[in-house]
């Protein structure tokens, strides 16, 4: 029996002088009719580049296959070599034969065409459907992604609908001509853990329904533990390891597998929790942080004249309070309010209503303070890229008000010793240091100010899996070391669960739960936190069947004047609070 | 040093560069009156007379050497050309940083000032301006700033929009910076790249700017010399002496493609996307 797919020894490089430059060096699987394949790996690894060889678009991006063989089974039965075709007999074989979805789905649609005209396009090309044959065509392909109401969809413009359902129509798109193979390359990273449960519901269906092959590409083993049959693990260019499934997940032999399973970050339903510093003894000092009845609105104007029609209630009344050396993770899904909370607390946004109050910690003679300070998602764009690293941490000390002087020079060498960068950073500028490292020098800088919080939005979030675990436990060091208290905004539930000592789950601008870690993520009670923490990919979770559930997040658009009823709160165990749903 | 370096290693910038850097000298002679002749003084004896080793580039209808004038002319000209683009420069950048920093209508204003401005071809508003305020040396630098001021606007609203939302400005003022801390720091210094690409080019169209004026009788006035005047005077004698035309036409010319050429080639370095390419 001939497999559908046959990589032997694939090398691909890249540059001028693509053999010494190879970002994949002799890779070989096979993939079987109706098989899943999942390529795990971080960023570097050469997993994308690997897929992207098997349909030649890596041509496109400067790339060349500089040795091996990748053996398509065509639909007639005879074998074609990818790597020796030649670009037409290429440009039949991407779509009709071996169909791709990308990460971004709001990047991989022309923002000007309708969708309908984007689908029909695939049908028009390999089909040579026209006219109304082709409409119809597309809007059975929205049919089957379970796009609700899907004629009128069609006349749709990309902008106007979610990321979730746009890739749905990526999927729709990569399937109009039943391809045999799909390669989708990290098709959720960039959504919502809801939506991204339901695209791999709607993946897993379909394949059952087309009996396709598919190989999925990803940095989130978890993720593949419900849909793959067999698991390739890249690191550095390599497949370091493959095998089946449950022999991968189960007796992980090479060392970077093992890495991946146990240092990384995974979700284990408030198992992972942290037995540090539970709240109980301190209950009587005075909270770092306390918030109460926080309001952010921002208004909706409309007309001619420009008048206020309405407000979106980006946080609606959110109250808790953040004992010193604690930390609260907030979560929720984007659009949820939970950033607009953080930068309301720091003033980046002005608050209509409520009220917080932080203590100042004394600082030592001749040092200033301030007692919130904030570490950004994204270490590229956090750092001014033409200043040295002494500027930008010198930055917070003349802002307010101090001079640069030895005392201030002691205080950037032992935080920049204490996160772990070399002390010749100081000269060196932002581009010369990794992610990770970058996120390290946000952190040093935002302690140079001896804060008594600091607020981390999605802090780690744009790191790799294995530099996420590092900063991880480089936080909870340094919380230990200065007493800090975090307020850690997250969307992701595994990293939740490593930092924090207390979870509020914040949904439509409200808290909808707010308690200790453990019990939040154990015993959700609130159908929204319930819904969150079903979405998580486990690895636990092998081929469990998820509900696809197209509900949407309400509309946070209020006529003006509009306030919500008082929350009516439901006390379960010491610390354990859920809003009583409406 | 190291951007000397990397102009060099550019095709184009080592072209530009070069042809750049021997205008600079040759004006900076033409305004010491390191000339080969004195360019003022006319040799009646030698009127109109052609290009040989005395007079490298002839002599024009009074008998002046024309290599000194036309190095003269360099020296107005890039004088000219150099302080206009400089307040040009300063008052674009200050007015595009004060439209992105406050916004809303400051924006909508001084944006809408600044169409209205490039609305009107770069050469008919500086006639205009000239014409209200009487010629001269001094009222050419100043029309010509006035006229590229909303092209530096542009060019430094955009980018200072951008930067203001990048989370390293949103980290400034969670430590509190002040305003001109940012405004000096993460934005200006943010903003030296497209500021170097834009001198460079608006200073080709400045000096082509001041030959137009000049031509028409309104920038430099006689004795002096500029490019643009001498070009004019040489109209009724083009068949006659056609050095006349011929040399401070080329020299126009010549100038606008180095500066042309350094901008784009500045361009390019400036731009990461192409600094591997050229590495």
């Amino acid at each position: 029996m001939i497999p559908l797919l046959s990589v032997s020894d694939l090398s691909v490089g890249f540059g001028r002088t693509p053999q010494a430059n190879e970002v994949v060096r002799g890779v070989s699987f096979e993939l079987a009719d109706g098989e899943t394949l999942a390529i795990v790996g971080e960023s570097g690894s050469g997993k994308s580049v690997t897929a992207l060889s098997i349909n030649r678009l890596v041509d496109f991006g400067g790339g060349r296959i500089t040795g091996g063989a990748i053996k398509l089974k065509r639909a007639d039965g005879g074998v074609l070599d990818l790597t020796a075709a030649s670009e037409p007999q290429l440009t039949r074989i991407r779509g009709a034969e071996i169909g791709m979805i990308f990460q971004e789905p709001m990047t991989s649609l022309n923002p000007v065409l309708t969708i309908g005209t984007q689908i029909e396009e695939s049908f028009r090309l390999h089909r040579g459907l026209t006219g109304r044959q082709a409409t119809a065509a597309a809007k059975d392909a929205l049919d089957r992604v379970r796009i609700p109401d899907a004629a009128r969809r069609l006349k749709y413009t990309p902008n106007q609908l979610s990321g979730g359902m746009l890739q749905r129509v990526m999927i729709a798109t990569a399937l109009a001509c039943n391809p045999r193979l799909l390669i989708a390359d990290e098709p959720t990273t960039a959504l919502d853990v809801t939506v991204q449960a339901q695209i791999m519901a709607l993946l897993a269906e379909l394949k059952r329904e087309t009996g396709m092959s598919m190989i999925f590409i990803t940095h989130d083993i978890g993720l593949v533990a419900g849909i793959a049959d067999k698991i390739m693990v890249m690191q550095n260019g390599e497949g370091v390891e493959q095998g089946e499934l449950n022999q991968i997940l189960d007796q992980p032999q090479h060392p970077y597998t093992q890495h991946l399973l146990q240092d990384v970050p995974h979700f284990a339903s408030g198992r992972a929790t942290r037995s540090d510093g539970r709240r109980d003894k301190a209950t009587d000092t005075e909270p770092a942080l306390k918030v109460n009845d926080l309001v952010v609105r921002f208004p909706v104007k409309s007309g001619f004249f420009g008048r206020a029609t309405g407000a979106v209630h980006a946080v609606d009344g959110v109250d808790f309070d953040l004992m010193q050396g604690e930390t609260l993770a907030i979560v929720g899904e984007s659009g949820s309010g939970k950033s607009t909370t953080a930068r309301a607390v720091l003033g980046l946004v002005r608050s209509t209503r409520g009220s917080f109050s932080a203590s100042v910690r004394k600082a030592a003679a001749g040092q200033s303070a301030l007692p919130i300070q904030m570490v950004f998602q994204n270490p590229y764009a956090s750092l001014n890229p033409r200043l040295t690293i002494e500027s930008i941490l010198a930055e917070p000390v003349i802002a307010t008000g101090g001079r640069v002087d030895a005392a201030t020079r002691a205080k950037m060498a032992t935080l920049l010793k204490r996160v772990g960068l070399p002390e010749n950073s100081l000269e060196r500028y932002p581009h010369q240091f990794s992610g990770g490292q970058r996120q390290r020098l946000c952190i040093a800088r935002a302690l140079m100010l001896n804060p008594s919080v600091v607020v981390l939005d999605e802090a780690v979030s744009a790191l790799d899996v294995s530099v996420q675990a590092r900063v991880l436990e480089l936080l909870v060091d340094l919380q230990r070391e200065f007493g800090l208290a975090y307020l850690f905004i997250s969307h992701d539930m595994a990293v939740v669960e490593r930092i924090a000592h207390r979870i509020a789950v914040i949904y439509a601008g409200q808290i909808v739960e707010i308690g200790d870690a453990k019990s939040v993520l154990s015993a959700p009670k609130h159908a929204y936190t319930k819904k969150l923490i079903a979405a998580v990919p486990t690895i636990d979770r092998r081929r469990e069947h998820f509900e696809v559930d197209t509900r949407q997040v309400p509309s946070l658009v209020r006529p003006l004047g509009f306030e919500p009823g008082p929350a009516r709160w439901e006390q379960f165990g010491a610390d354990h609070r859920v809003r009583v749903e409406a | 040093m190291r951007m000397l370096r990397a102009v060099f290693a550019h095709p184009s910038g080592r072209i530009g560069g070069v042809i750049v850097a021997l205008y600079l000298l040759l004006a900076v002679l033409g305004l010491l009156g390191l000339t080969p002749h004195n360019p003022l003084m006319q040799y009646r004896i030698d009127r109109l007379h052609a290009p040989d080793s005395t007079y490298w580039m002839g002599t024009d209808l009074f008998g002046r050497d024309v290599a000194s004038r036309l190095m003269m002319g360099i020296g107005q000209s890039f004088t000219v050309a150099f302080f206009s683009v400089a307040f040009a420069a300063l008052a674009g950048t200050v007015l595009g940083l004060a439209a992105a920093w406050f916004g809303r209508r400051w924006d909508g204003v001084l944006m809408r000032l600044m169409d209205v401005l490039l609305a009107f071809p770069a050469i008919l508003l500086a006639l205009l301006i000239v014409a209200v305020a009487g010629p001269g040396t001094r009222t050419s630098i100043v029309a010509i700033a006035i006229v590229y001021t909303p092209i530096f606007t542009r060019v430094v609203r955009g980018p200072a929009l951008s930067l203001k939302a990048r989370e390293f400005v949103d980290a400034a003022r969670t430590f509190g910076s002040s305003s001109s801390y940012i405004l000096t720091r993460h934005l200006l210094l943010n903003l030296v790249a497209p500021l170097t690409v834009q001198i460079t080019l608006a200073l080709a169209w400045a000096l082509l700017t001041e030959a137009g004026l000049s031509f028409l009788g309104l920038g430099t006035q006689p004795p002096a010399a500029s490019l643009g005047l001498m070009l004019s005077d040489s109209r009724n004698l083009m068949e006659t002496a056609p050095w006349l035309m011929i040399f401070p036409g080329v020299a126009i010319m010549i100038s606008i493609l180095g500066f042309n050429l350094l901008g784009d080639a500045l361009r390019d370095i400036f731009d990461p996307r192409m600094r591997r390419a050229i590495a």
